[in-house]
């Protein structure tokens, strides 16, 4: 046990003398909660828009000025004639136009019928669709505030509700995502760097050479990351619940014990390539390839698996973090409890072995 | 006396690759024993044998009295080992490096501060105990790690082309410290390119293609050879080597 601890020490040592790696460790956690939270949003707003007003009339007027006081748009420019539609969107200043006609009060209370076109920008097509849909909600609100003394035959009204996030914040989204990136960089390019320094080193061949045995080393050398790991659970959840509003709704032991298990997981992998890897850059390399694209593409967090190809769907269940991801979504956002995720769970514990016990084989065959 | 290393038809084979091929000799307590051979003779595959590292083909062989198939754990706990590869952190001061190799081999907490105290006095390091190894010229280095690598008192010390890329005063300095511990009973092999060094040797043994061409006192191979020098000796053995990189 002594051995053990003066191993833990030494790693500690390497650690804490590497400030700026252990600066980047404990602060990026911190820098992409915040980044993510504040800057990287995929929440649309304030997004300039032109008017192209042909009819300036009362009704035109009104709609522009609702327009304008939403906190969706924001109208960057008057526009005289067609022509200027097209440039607007060529200089690149503007997301949408939106166009009424000549006429536009008379058709309506006359006519009961006008025209209202949307013009957007639809090179980035969900930014398309989801300002379409406020602008025809903003319309929709006008006209229904005219229709109101005229009683409709039929109506449907439609009421949502936003489940688990009514505020639909970004965030809910992204704190599990960060929290599975973290921990995976952490654990596996961390763990897999500093063994594999040792062999470059030559200082893991006078570990073989101890009485050590070569589990133990393995072990000693993962208890550092655990714990810095465990740090920056902490740091990410109270910035969650903190900064960023997002509530714990379940079980925080839970939350906590599966972030753990995914750590674990994490670390096996590291090890893992560590024992196939010779040089501390193959060793980086393979874990941001191997592992950090494939979380960050397939893990559901930037885009929904749902939506991908066949092929694509049955590669992200061998990502951890996919697994990991909808845990944290579960039991974070929904509050819900083990008798949902104990299927993730044991994937996840299952993987761990897995990893740990080829780890392992590898190691021991690399002596032999 | 009883001999402390004993290879009998040791060989160990990679697929049809004969890289050790039946050596046998022994070696005595307390004694330098230099264990030479051109790149690719098979050195550090006999050596890491002998560390328990690499399980043996064929033969027999005890390290301390233990066998190498069965008891590598034993072994281990009787040797010290420095690679040719420099093994102490850089990035941890003297004394953090003295204490941590003492605690892998399980020192006690009163032994560890005792020894490291007569260490640092012995190799004039107490202004530099506290600085970090990677400030330290590498002849210091060297001699720290070989240092530490008997800090445990193991009854042997196996020693991978320990003075690599060292000048001739240090090396001469460092073999004074291989004396010191073998006069204290340690028993010293050590693989060396510098015939130089091999002199200070008791005996030496010159592996060629993966068998043991030559083995005894620096003095009677020379005779045996008729050469003037180790150098010589050497050179007449390695000419017929096929293997070479």
């Amino acid at each position: 046990m002594k051995q053990f601890f003066s191993f833990v020490k030494k790693e500690f040592y390497h650690i804490w003398r590497d400030k700026r790696t252990m600066f980047i460790l404990l602060g990026m956690p911190v820098v992409q909660i915040v980044i993510f939270g504040f800057a990287l949003t995929n929440e649309v707003k304030n997004s300039q828009i032109a008017i192209l007003d042909n009819a300036k009339d009362e009704a035109s007027s009104t709609i522009i000025t609702q327009l304008d006081a939403s906190k969706y748009f924001e109208i960057r420019q008057n526009l005289h004639s067609y022509p200027e539609i097209e440039k607007a969107f060529e200089a690149g200043k503007i997301k949408m136009a939106i166009v009424f006609p000549q006429n536009f009060s008379e058709d309506l209370h006359h006519l009961n019928k006008a025209q209202i076109q949307l013009v957007a920008d639809a090179s980035d097509p969900n930014v398309a669709n989801i300002l379409t849909n406020y602008a025809t909600a903003i319309i929709g609100d006008y006209q229904r505030r005219i229709n109101t003394n005229n009683v409709l035959p039929y109506t449907i009204d439609t009421e949502t509700r936003m489940l688990y996030n009514p505020q639909l914040k970004g965030a809910y989204n992204f704190v599990p995502g960060v929290m599975a990136m973290v921990l995976l960089l952490v654990c596996t390019m961390m763990t897999a760097i500093t063994i594999v320094k040792e062999k470059e080193m030559g200082t893991m061949e006078i570990m073989l050479v101890s009485p050590m045995k070569p589990i133990m080393v393995i072990i000693a050398k993962a208890v550092p990351y655990l714990l810095l790991s465990i740090i920056n659970i902490a740091s990410i959840l109270l910035l969650s619940v903190y900064v960023l509003e997002v509530p714990i709704n379940g079980s925080i032991v839970l939350l906590v014990f599966e972030s753990i298990l995914f750590t674990l997981v994490s670390l096996s992998l590291g090890l893992l390539i560590s024992t196939g890897a010779e040089s501390q850059q193959t060793a980086m390399f393979i874990s941001l390839v191997a592992l950090f694209l494939p979380t960050v593409m397939l893990s559901g967090f930037m885009f929904p698996v749902e939506n991908m190809p066949l092929p694509l769907r049955i590669i992200s269940n061998i990502v951890p973090a996919k697994w990991y991801y909808s845990i944290v979504k579960s039991v974070m956002i929904k509050g819900l409890g083990l008798k949902v995720i104990w299927k993730e769970t044991l994937i996840l514990a299952g993987m761990m072995l897995f990893f740990l016990t080829l780890a392992i084989r590898k190691f021991k065959i690399r002596l032999a | 006396m009883q001999a402390v290393i004993k290879a009998d038809k040791l060989s160990k084979h990679f697929g049809h690759f004969t890289a050790v091929n039946e050596i046998s000799f022994e070696v005595a307590p307390g004694e330098i024993f230099g264990f030479l051979g051109a790149n690719g003779a098979g050195k550090t595959t006999a050596m890491r044998m002998l560390c328990g590292l690499s399980i043996p083909t064929s033969g027999t062989a005890t390290v301390a009295g233990f066998d190498v198939y069965k008891q590598t754990e034993e072994i281990k706990k009787n040797i010290g080992y420095m690679s040719q590869k420099f093994s102490l952190y850089e990035d941890l001061t003297v004394l953090e490096n003295i204490r941590f190799y003492g605690g892998i081999y399980g020192l006690s907490d009163r032994d560890l501060q005792q020894k490291s105290e007569t260490l640092i006095t012995r190799l004039n390091l107490q202004n530099e105990a506290k600085k970090l190894v990677g400030s330290l010229p590498l002849g210091w280095k060297q001699k720290l790690s070989f240092s530490v690598a008997v800090l445990h008192e193991p009854k042997i010390v196996f020693l991978d082309e320990p003075t690599g890329g060292v000048d001739p005063v240090t090396r001469r300095q460092f073999w004074d410290l291989i004396y010191e511990v073998a006069d204290r009973g340690i028993t010293v092999f050590v693989t060396t390119h510098y015939m130089d060094e091999a002199e200070y040797c008791n005996r030496v043994s010159i592996m060629v293609d993966g068998s043991i061409e030559a083995l005894d006192t620096p003095p009677k191979l020379k005779q045996q050879f008729s050469a003037n020098s180790m150098d010589e000796v050497f050179y007449e053995l390695a000419r017929g080597a096929k293997r070479s990189e």
